[in-house]
C-alpha cells in the first residue's frame, strides 16, 4: 500500500468513526421491528398496533387473487400476485389509509407513531 | 330454494326438475359457478377487443383476471374433491343467455358498445350475486366450495360496485 493511500484509508476511517458518534446508540431507540399483514378472503387482516418509522412490513397474500397495498397518500403502491410476500420500511409518521387498487372495498389504516 | 327464484325471467328456461327439491347438488354447483365465470371471462375478452376507452379496458382485465382465477381455483377445488361438475339447466340458461348478449354487443361500438357492455356487467354481477347469496351458497355441502363461493361473492360484490362505477362515469 503506498504512504497515500494509507493516508486515505486512515483519514476514511476516522471519517467513519465520526459518523458513528453522530448517530444515535442502538440503546436510544428501539430496534426497529418487521410484521406480518396478511390478505386471506378479500379482506386486510389485523395491522400492528405498535409501528414506528423504520419498522417493516410484509404484506402477504394468501388469496388466489392479485391485490395491492396502495396508500391514499401514494406513500406506498405494493403489487401482491397471487401468493405474493413483499416487504416494505415504513418511513414517516402519521395516518395512512391504504386499499386494494382492484379491490376498493378492501381497506385499512396504518397508524404510525 | 330453488334456483327459479333467484335468477331473473331471462334465465328461467331452466327446467326445475333437473335439480333437486332442496336445491342444486355441489356437482351442478360447481358447473354453475364456472360457467359464469367463464361468460365474464368471454365478455371481458371481447371488450378488451373492441373497446378504446381506458378505465373499460382496465374493469375488463380486471374481469378476466379475477374470474380466470377464480375458475382455475375452482377447477382445482373440484379435482381435489374428486367431483365431476355436472351440466344442468341453468348453466345451458346462462350459457344461452350469454351468448345472446355478446352477439348483441359485436354489433355495437365506441361509446355505445362500452356503455352496453358496462351495463349488462352491472345486470349481470347483480344476478349472479343475487344466485350466489340466496342459492348456491346456501345449498352447498362442501366446506370448501362454501367458502370459495363466499370469496367469491365477496369478490363479485366488488366487481358490481366497480361496474356501477364506470358506468357512472360514462354517461
Amino acid at each position: 500500500m503506498s504512504p497515500r493511500t494509507s493516508n486515505n484509508v486512515r483519514t476514511l476511517a476516522l471519517l467513519c468513526a465520526g459518523a458513528a458518534l453522530l448517530l444515535p446508540s442502538p440503546s436510544a431507540a428501539a430496534a426497529p421491528h418487521t410484521y406480518a399483514v396478511v390478505i386471506d378472503k378479500m379482506k386486510f387482516g389485523p395491522v400492528p398496533a405498535q409501528l414506528h418509522p423504520g419498522d417493516s412490513i410484509v404484506w402477504v397474500n394468501h388469496d388466489f387473487l392479485r391485490h395491492t397495498a396502495t396508500a391514499a397518500d401514494h406513500s406506498f403502491d405494493i403489487d401482491l400476485p397471487a401468493g405474493a410476500k413483499v416487504k416494505m420500511v415504513v418511513k414517516a409518521k402519521g395516518r395512512i389509509n391504504f386499499v386494494c387498487r382492484y379491490h376498493p372495498g378492501m381497506r385499512g389504516v396504518l397508524l404510525v407513531q | 330454494m330453488k334456483l327459479t327464484i333467484a335468477l331473473p325471467a331471462a334465465l328461467l328456461v331452466m327446467a326445475a326438475p333437473a335439480m333437486a327439491a332442496d336445491g342444486p347438488t355441489d356437482p351442478q354447483i360447481a358447473h354453475i359457478a364456472y360457467t359464469a365465470g367463464a361468460i365474464d371471462i368471454a365478455a371481458g375478452k371481447q371488450a378488451l377487443a373492441r373497446s378504446h376507452n381506458k378505465e373499460v379496458r382496465s374493469f375488463a382485465q380486471e374481469m378476466v383476471r379475477d374470474h380466470q382465477a377464480v375458475n382455475d381455483k375452482a377447477l382445482a377445488l373440484v379435482k381435489k374433491l374428486h367431483v365431476t361438475p355436472q351440466d344442468n339447466p341453468t348453466s345451458d340458461a346462462l350459457s344461452k343467455q350469454a351468448k345472446a348478449t355478446l352477439d348483441k354487443l359485436s354489433h355495437l361500438s365506441g361509446s355505445a358498445y362500452d356503455r352496453a357492455y358496462v351495463a349488462n356487467e352491472v345486470a349481470y354481477h347483480n344476478t349472479v350475486n343475487g344466485a350466489l347469496e340466496k342459492t348456491l351458497i346456501p345449498s352447498a355441502d362442501n366446506a370448501e366450495l362454501k367458502s370459495l363461493l363466499e370469496t367469491g361473492l365477496t369478490l363479485f360484490r366488488e366487481h358490481e360496485a366497480h361496474a356501477e362505477h364506470v358506468a357512472k362515469d360514462l354517461k
